[in-house]
């Protein structure tokens, strides 16, 4: 890093911001379309130049969506909350199940422990439609079907085996002597467990966690079959946007970048858990 | 009440059998150390101590306990790793208290027991650094400290010494033993080095291929070591080996080295004629200017800080290693006689690498068996 040549700096910095423009673009113009009415939206050609308007961010958090030709209501607030309490619920219990299971599964070799590791895994490997007709039976004379506590239960096939599966890396990258000096000490395991795995898997934990918040935010087809309209995420309720009387762009996308925007904070508070050190320097390699 | 006894310990991963029946006893107060080369079972045997590990089968009794079902926390044992093992997100304060909030100090006592300990050993400067800001030899001390702090009956240091660099290691060497008689534990020391065997031990046990294959003091160790390869792994320069078939005849039982007789122990009679190895210390050879010495060439010296080492051959070309004090006068070349002191020779049976007792009963043969 610290001999390059000028012309590889210069390279390396014009890479750079080819992948930040093409990462950062879409969400530039989303950002930029949700402050532009559909009419300089759709104009021809594009241009940049318009004079900013919070109308579609008002007409979303009043739940009114106006067209030229009508009004109707939509309940995207609704939706938000929906992501927020599948999103945060599904997360929530998927660490606790899965961060002791990790352990576990990092800790200590039982017969058919891997058996059972991969079992989860195949969770993933599935595609969701295999199993969302019976799902979707068992659900209805479950009485699970269009309630929160039903879809977390299915967001745990999304969430469940991801933290499993990245947590038991983080929990096996620990050097057993530093558990074992700590029992020797004469500590528990519980207490071994809580003072010194988890603490020093935790940024393995936050990125885990963070991982699987995005994927049940982003989740589509479990909500679209297993919820109805006040149970819905924003992912399916965006579907609202697209009316009879043409497509809202300019709400659309100023419901994107307000659905976008949990996740985007989430990632940008959890980045200094996530870049902090992991070996710190206790055992000498 | 702290005396550790291990009967018939055997561990074995998968199909490797690292441990196969270990016996060793450990009075109350002193210090064995465990040798062997790496990959002994040294650390797995000190693990299952520990109860860090389970064994197969077999028993550990500290003070004539059986500890077999009990947990590692409630076993008052104070370990150091090799690898230190500190808690990375603890300061060495907390890393040393550790142990003592296990058993529920107050926080009076616990001041008051870390400072001490980090007193001693001379790192109460840097209490509130996290391990990453410590250095080696720190880190080390550290790990020693939390190993002391609660003043364990049973001590468990598995070469604590190893990543450290040698000056540190040089003063360890000399303040451990101290350090050890003081705490009045019994203690085992794991090590690879022989000087800190020899240093620390008040017994050596050296560990290899799953077995104890030699206990006894540092002084038994070195000048009566049971196989070629634990003389080998004793001394430095190594001890030379030289392939003899003893003759035995009136005048008693010798070998013969450039066509000088070297007297032997008349008890080994019994092994004449039969292919040995002739062990001799380097130092028990010396520069003579008697001209019935063992006639050699000087083929190169080697100067060391303490002592020279000095390479000559035998009328058949075969090596030698001669070592002397520093500053001790001795011919620099050509051909030169030595003396060898019969009492320092050790016959080893060149088929088992047993160590042949001139007193009749071959005792290494028989451990062995």
């Amino acid at each position: 890093m610290d001999h390059m040549s000028p012309l590889e700096r210069i390279l390396r910095a014009v890479a750079l911001a080819l992948v930040v423009l093409f990462f950062m673009f879409p969400i530039f113009w989303i950002v930029l379309m949700s402050l532009q009415t559909n009419e300089t939206i759709l104009r021809s050609p594009p241009s940049m130049a318009f004079v900013p308007t919070f109308k579609n961010y008002a007409a979303i958090i009043a739940g009114r969506l106006d067209s030229n030709v009508a009004s109707m209501s939509i309940q995207f607030m609704g939706n938000l909350m929906n992501s927020v309490i599948l999103s945060v619920g599904s997360v929530a219990l998927a660490l606790v199940l899965g961060v002791p299971a990790a352990y576990a599964f990092a800790r200590h070799k039982f017969k058919g422990s891997e058996d059972i590791a991969f079992t989860l895994l195949s969770f993933r490997f599935a595609p969701p439609l295999l199993v969302l007709l019976p799902l979707t039976l068992y659900f209805q004379s479950l009485g699970l079907a269009n309630t929160y506590v039903g879809l977390i239960w299915v967001y745990q096939l999304i969430c469940l085996p991801l933290i499993l599966w990245i947590v038991r890396g983080y929990f096996e990258d620990i050097s057993p002597d530093i558990e074992h000096a700590y029992r020797i000490a004469g500590h528990g395991w519980f207490a071994t467990f809580r003072k010194i795995a988890l603490p020093l898997a935790g940024p393995g934990i936050a990125a885990a966690g963070l991982l699987a918040f995005i994927f049940a935010w982003n989740n589509f087809v479990f909500a679209l079959v297993l919820a109805s309209a006040d149970k819905q995420p924003v992912t399916v309720g965006a579907l609202a946007f697209v009316t009879a009387s043409g497509i809202q762009y300019g709400q659309i996308a100023a419901a994107i970048v307000m659905s976008i925007a949990p996740t985007l904070l989430l990632a940008l508070w959890a980045q200094k858990y996530l870049v902090e050190g992991l070996s710190l320097g206790a055992v000498k390699g | 009440m702290s005396r550790i006894e291990i009967r018939n310990l055997v561990k074995s991963f998968k199909e490797d059998a690292v441990l196969s029946g270990i016996d060793l006893d450990v009075p109350q107060g002193s210090t064995l150390v465990l040798f062997g080369p790496s990959g002994a079972g040294k650390t797995v045997l000190l693990r299952c101590i520990a109860g860090a590990i389970e064994p197969d089968s077999g028993d550990v009794l500290l003070g004539g306990a059986s500890v077999s079902d009990v947990l590692p926390e409630h076993r008052g044992i104070g370990m150091a790793f090799q690898n230190f093992a500190l808690f990375p997100h603890m300061s060495a304060y907390d890393n040393i208290a550790s142990p003592l909030t296990a058993r529920k100090k107050t926080g009076d006592q616990i001041r008051k027991g870390v400072e001490a300990v980090a007193r001693l050993l001379k790192i109460d400067h840097v209490l509130d650094h996290t391990p990453k800001a410590l250095s080696n030899g720190q880190k080390q001390r550290t790990a020693l400290a939390r190993a002391l702090v609660s003043e364990p009956k049973v001590l468990l240091l598995d070469d604590p010494l190893r990543n450290v660099d040698a000056k540190l290691r040089f003063e360890m060497r000399l303040e451990l033993p101290r350090l050890l008689s003081d705490q009045g534990a019994t203690v085992i020391y794991v090590t690879q080095d022989y000087r800190e065997a020899m240093a620390l031990g008040d017994r050596i046990a050296v560990l290899d291929g799953g077995h104890i294959i030699q206990n006894g003091t540092p002084e038994e160790i070195y000048r009566k070591p049971a196989t070629i390869n634990i003389a080998k792994l004793f001394g430095d320069p190594t001890i030379n080996l030289l392939d003899v078939i003893p003759v035995s005849d009136a005048s008693g039982v010798h070998a013969m080295l450039s066509d000088r007789r070297i007297q032997l122990d008349p008890g080994l009679a019994g092994y004449a004629g039969k292919e040995c190895v002739l062990g001799l210390r380097p130092e028990a050879l010396s520069f003579t200017d008697a001209s019935d010495g063992v006639p050699v060439t000087i083929e190169a010296e080697t100067p060391f800080n303490e002592k020279s080492v000095t390479l000559v051959t035998t009328l058949r070309k075969r090596e030698i290693l001669l070592s002397r004090p520093s500053g001790t006068p001795a011919p620099e070349s050509g051909t030169v006689h030595i003396t060898i002191d019969p009492s320092d020779a050790v016959l080893f049976d060149r088929e088992t690498g047993l160590r042949i007792d001139p007193n009749g009963s071959n005792q290494a043969a028989e451990r062995a068996a």
